[in-house]
């Protein structure tokens, strides 16, 4: 899917959307990611009163919630700045199915798509607006990068993520068997549907550990959540201590591995 | 009301009301398949057919019934159905008997001799009427002289296509030989022998169809 | 709309019949090596990428128009089939099919009928209907004639076998078919099967087949296949019927080389089939074989109901490639049986509630994570991700007046609704979402170690101890 964003010019600020998961579950990974950005000298906002993007009611078929809970959304993002999202499956929500989540709807309608415009998955923006270039500071490091399918296929952008790693002297990037297929996650499929999403994460966790990786790397906290769930279960069952298979937010590895917080 | 009118209705009731512009098929195809030579396109429809498992013989209006009949000698083939009142046909009646080759003929309808057909019948010849370089595919218009079943029930067809007839496209031939204003009974796209690959993904060939797919390609003057 | 009897499993069994095969580490590998292949095909015959999204758009915008002409051309080729004197029946319901059917075949007092590959046949159950009539069917695809003789129904739209092993194979021929000893070699297989059938298709007086494409201008039938089993049904027995679904017209020939090129390609990574099969007209006078009727069913079976909303439309634009089914990580680790549905995988969830009603086939559509694979490599772009979101509102939203769809609301129930309503009266509110999140944060070591289905995988959530809005007033 194209990208009808335009960002030309370097901007001084931008808003940041963490998403519901990160605020409460991974908030590390938001940290790392904002001071990332700042790092760049960058103005970053978040709005105080952001809750979720609606994607979970949206994706179960629950469309009414979801719109009330968007339409809180659209109210935070004031000023013409891009608004930036650590994961690729709340960006797509945004920029894709909001315009169409309000169609019925004339103002809200406008505003929506006037934000959609704006939407930049993390990676993405750190590519293609920002022109990162990572410093290298740390030691040899093997790591292996899971995309989500939202980032893949819904915003285009499973290149950005692999991008920012290769810029990195010293880590080098594994790729795992069946890099494309998704990792099971899928918001309410994982309990609606456990046995076929355990069957898939399974998979994918054997794939990334045959890689021989060290860790792996992430722009989306929904399949940390799921795969770095179903390693530690492993773990758990094998009685291991140390997690076999390591993983964080590629805000978080990408901060660490450019000279940490400083 | 009847099915039809209830079918027709309730579609009917629901249909667009504007119609969707029709699609530039021409224009896909001017833009993505450029058309070649003819010598190319010869090269490209014999590199296709015979990934497909076809065998090609060049052959000329002058040898080409030499070629035939080396092709069944080595199979160990004494007997070819062929098409009497083609010219085809005619050139291999005349010429394979008297080598030791039976040719019988297709001079009655199917029902009176479906068992020997299926049963006593191990090689057809027909003629192509044209063919596609783009697939490596012969393109067989049956009639009544060459009926449909000679290209389907002996385990081993034999092709005879003129290389000045190979277009580059399916939509080549069927634009320039304004096939929509008008198809026969059967018209056919032949790319390869009878193949099936739905034991564990194995190809195997001879499924139900042609076990050989034999074109004699003849060459020469446009 | 009359109701029928089918004798498909019910959905409802979806969970069991999955797990059963994701238990199964011979049957998951053996899905996971078969899928692999048949993607690994594809990408082969679409090396360029322009080319394939070029062509991609071009056969929806095909499907688009013609489905948006649909009504008017149904009836042109009814008129040009009927003026080459194909015979033209129409049917609402698979009751209705199998009366029109089975009608002609006792109409001429025959009891054995041979079939070409039609899955509008499974979708219809006509052997079950043949069979209670006396009248031997015999499926001659070999996929197909495999799976009937197991007593099965095929598990893929393209290759009906795909889930049995050559070794299966082999145990069922030395059983089922008279004087064969076991062989594991797959050329010897076939040739058993083709000698089987080769009887079959001299003895027949009825040949059954589907329909790949339809061409309104002509009145032409066209037909896809490799093994000559489909010519073999429409050529060889004395009447051919033959069965499409009412959307598989298209009104311009030249509408058919591009369809054509995406569904071999598509399906088994060919660059085409070994037959295109055209047929426009019974054995014509002086002609010698062929049959001397030929008789066209078409069929609705719900496929008007889709046709009524302009988004659920899109389910019809489908070619039956099967590429969904190939590229599905739902699908890989389950097979075809499990959706208990004639279509399975991605476009089997999106056009089955039109057959069957949403009332049995609610819980399918919650059995994808929407990870959009069907929907970029679908051949014809149909969007089946968003499909299957519209599907998941009509079956947990409550029931309404003029439904879209049968079986509206089937899935609902109060308590997941009551749910989603909490969900959104928090998340909609600021106030409440801090209140809630902190107290998740503050509370985090009371979270139960089961959480339903994630748990039985994964360990269990639990929220952080600060969320990122107390990290950041920490840091300033």
């Amino acid at each position: 899917m194209t990208n009808p964003t335009t960002q030309t010019s370097r901007p001084s600020d931008v808003y940041f959307f963490a998403t519901c998961v990160v605020d409460q579950f991974f908030p590390g990974a938001g940290l790392d990611a904002i001071t990332l950005l700042e790092r760049q000298g960058i103005r970053v906002h978040f709005p105080e009163d952001q809750t979720c993007c609606g994607q979970p009611a949206y994706s179960s078929g629950f469309e009414e919630e979801a719109r009330r809970v968007a339409a809180h959304q659209l109210t935070l993002f004031p000023n013409d700045w891009p608004i930036v999202v650590p994961s690729g499956s709340c960006a797509g929500m945004m920029k894709h199915h909001y315009p169409k989540l309000f169609a019925a709807d004339p103002t809200r309608k406008a505003v929506a798509e006037r934000l959609s415009a704006r939407v930049y998955e993390l990676t993405q923006f750190l590519v293609e607006v920002l022109d990162f270039q990572p410093q290298d500071c740390g030691g040899d490091c093997k790591v292996v990068l899971h995309t989500s399918c939202s980032a893949r296929r819904e915003m285009g952008v499973h290149l950005t993520g692999r991008k920012l790693l290769a810029g990195l002297e010293k880590v080098s990037v594994v790729q795992q068997d069946h890099e494309s297929e998704c990792c099971g996650f899928g918001g309410t499929f994982s309990v609606k549907q456990p046995e076929i999403s355990g069957a898939m994460v399974e998979d994918k966790v054997k794939a990334l550990k045959a890689t021989g990786a060290e860790r792996v790397v992430s722009a989306d906290c929904g399949c940390l959540m799921n795969i770095l769930g179903h390693a530690a279960w492993q773990d758990q069952q094998a009685g291991r201590s140390e997690p076999s298979l390591p993983g964080e937010h590629i805000a978080s590895f990408l901060l660490r591995r450019t000279g940490g917080e400083q | 009301m009847n099915a039809r009118d209830r079918i027709l209705g309730k579609l009917r009731q629901h249909a667009p009301q504007t119609a969707k512009p029709l699609p530039d098929v021409g224009s896909w195809y001017a833009t993505h398949r450029p058309l070649e030579a003819a010598a190319e396109k010869a090269r490209r429809f014999r590199h296709f057919i015979e990934l497909a498992h076809a065998e090609v013989h060049a052959v000329t209006a002058a040898n080409w019934t030499e070629t035939l009949h080396a092709v069944l000698k080595a199979r160990a083939i004494d007997k070819l159905l062929v098409a009497e009142g083609t010219p085809h046909g005619d050139a291999a009646l005349d010429a394979l008997p008297p080598r030791g080759i039976e040719c019988s003929v297709y001079d009655m309808a199917i029902e009176a001799w479906k068992s020997e057909m299926f049963n006593d019948t191990p090689a057809g010849l027909t003629a192509a009427r044209a063919a596609i370089a783009e697939t490596g595919t012969l393109i067989l218009w049956p009639n009544a002289l060459e009926p449909r079943l000679m290209s389907l029930v002996p385990p081993v067809h034999i092709v005879l296509l003129d290389s000045n007839k190979i277009y580059n496209t399916f939509f080549e031939a069927m634009s320039v030989e304004g096939w929509k204003n008008g198809l026969p009974t059967n018209s056919l796209l032949i790319s390869g022998p009878s193949k099936t690959a739905d034991i564990q993904q194995t190809l195997a060939y001879g499924a139900h169809g042609p076990k050989e797919l034999i074109v004699l390609l003849q060459e020469g003057e446009a | 709309m009359s109701e029928h009897t089918l004798h498909f499993k019910p959905a409802e069994g979806f969970r069991a019949r999955s797990k059963a095969v994701v238990d199964n580490p011979f049957l998951r590998q053996s899905f996971r090596g078969a899928m692999d292949f048949l993607m690994s095909k594809r990408a082969a015959q679409f090396p360029d990428p322009e080319e394939l999204e070029s062509l991609r758009s071009l056969g929806e915008a095909i499907r688009q128009y013609n489905l948006a002409k649909l009504p008017d051309l149904l009836e042109q080729l009814e008129a040009n089939l009927t003026r080459n004197g194909v015979k033209v029946h129409w049917a609402e319901t698979p009751d209705e099919a199998n009366t029109i059917i089975l009608g002609i075949i006792q109409g001429h007092g025959a009891t054995k009928m041979v079939k070409g590959k039609s899955m509008v046949s499974e979708e219809i159950e006509l052997n079950h209907a043949a069979e209670a009539a006396g009248i031997e069917a015999l499926e001659s695809d070999m996929g197909e004639y495999i799976v009937q003789l197991a007593g099965e129904k095929p598990s893929h739209i393209i290759m009906p076998a795909i889930h049995k092993t050559k070794e299966e194979i082999a145990r069922l021929f030395a059983e089922k078919v008279p004087g064969v000893d076991y062989t594991d070699n797959v050329d010897a297989l076939i040739q058993i099967g083709r000698n089987v059938l080769r009887r079959k298709f001299q003895e027949a007086e009825i040949g059954l087949s589907g329909v790949n494409f339809a061409v309104a201008e002509t009145g032409t039938l066209c037909l896809v296949e490799n093994e000559g089993n489909g010519r073999m049904c429409t050529t060889a027995p004395a009447i051919h019927i033959a069965i499409t679904g009412i959307e598989k017209i298209v009104e311009k020939l030249e509408h058919i080389p591009p369809l054509y090129s995406l569904l071999t390609r598509s399906a088994t990574g060919q660059n085409i089939s070994t037959y295109f099969n055209m047929i426009s007209s019974p054995r014509k006078p002086g002609e010698k074989d062929g049959p001397e009727e030929v008789h066209l069913v078409l069929l609705d079976n719900g496929r008007s109901q889709a046709y009524a909303d302009e988004q659920l439309r899109k389910t019809l634009q489908c070619i039956r490639c099967g590429a969904c089914m190939n590229h599905c990580p739902v699908y890989t680790r389950i097979g075809g049986h499990a959706y208990g549905t004639t279509y399975p995988g991605p476009i089997g969830k999106i056009v089955s509630p039109h057959m069957l009603g949403l009332d049995a086939t609610a819980g399918l559509t919650t059995a994808s994570s929407l990870c959009g694979a069907c929907g970029e490599v679908c051949p014809v772009k149909i969007p089946i991700p968003e499909l299957l979101v519209r599907l998941r509102n009509e079956a947990f939203s409550a029931p309404h007046a003029n439904p879209a769809m049968r079986g509206q609301g089937a899935g609902h129930s109060a308590l997941q609704s009551a749910i989603w309503r909490g969900w959104a009266a928090v998340y909609g509110s600021p106030a409440l979402y801090r209140a809630v999140s902190w107290l998740g944060s503050r509370l985090r070591f009371l979270v139960p170690r089961r959480q339903g289905g994630w748990t039985s995988v994964r360990t269990p959530l639990q929220p952080a101890p600060k969320r990122l809005r107390d990290l950041l007033k920490d840091r300033n």
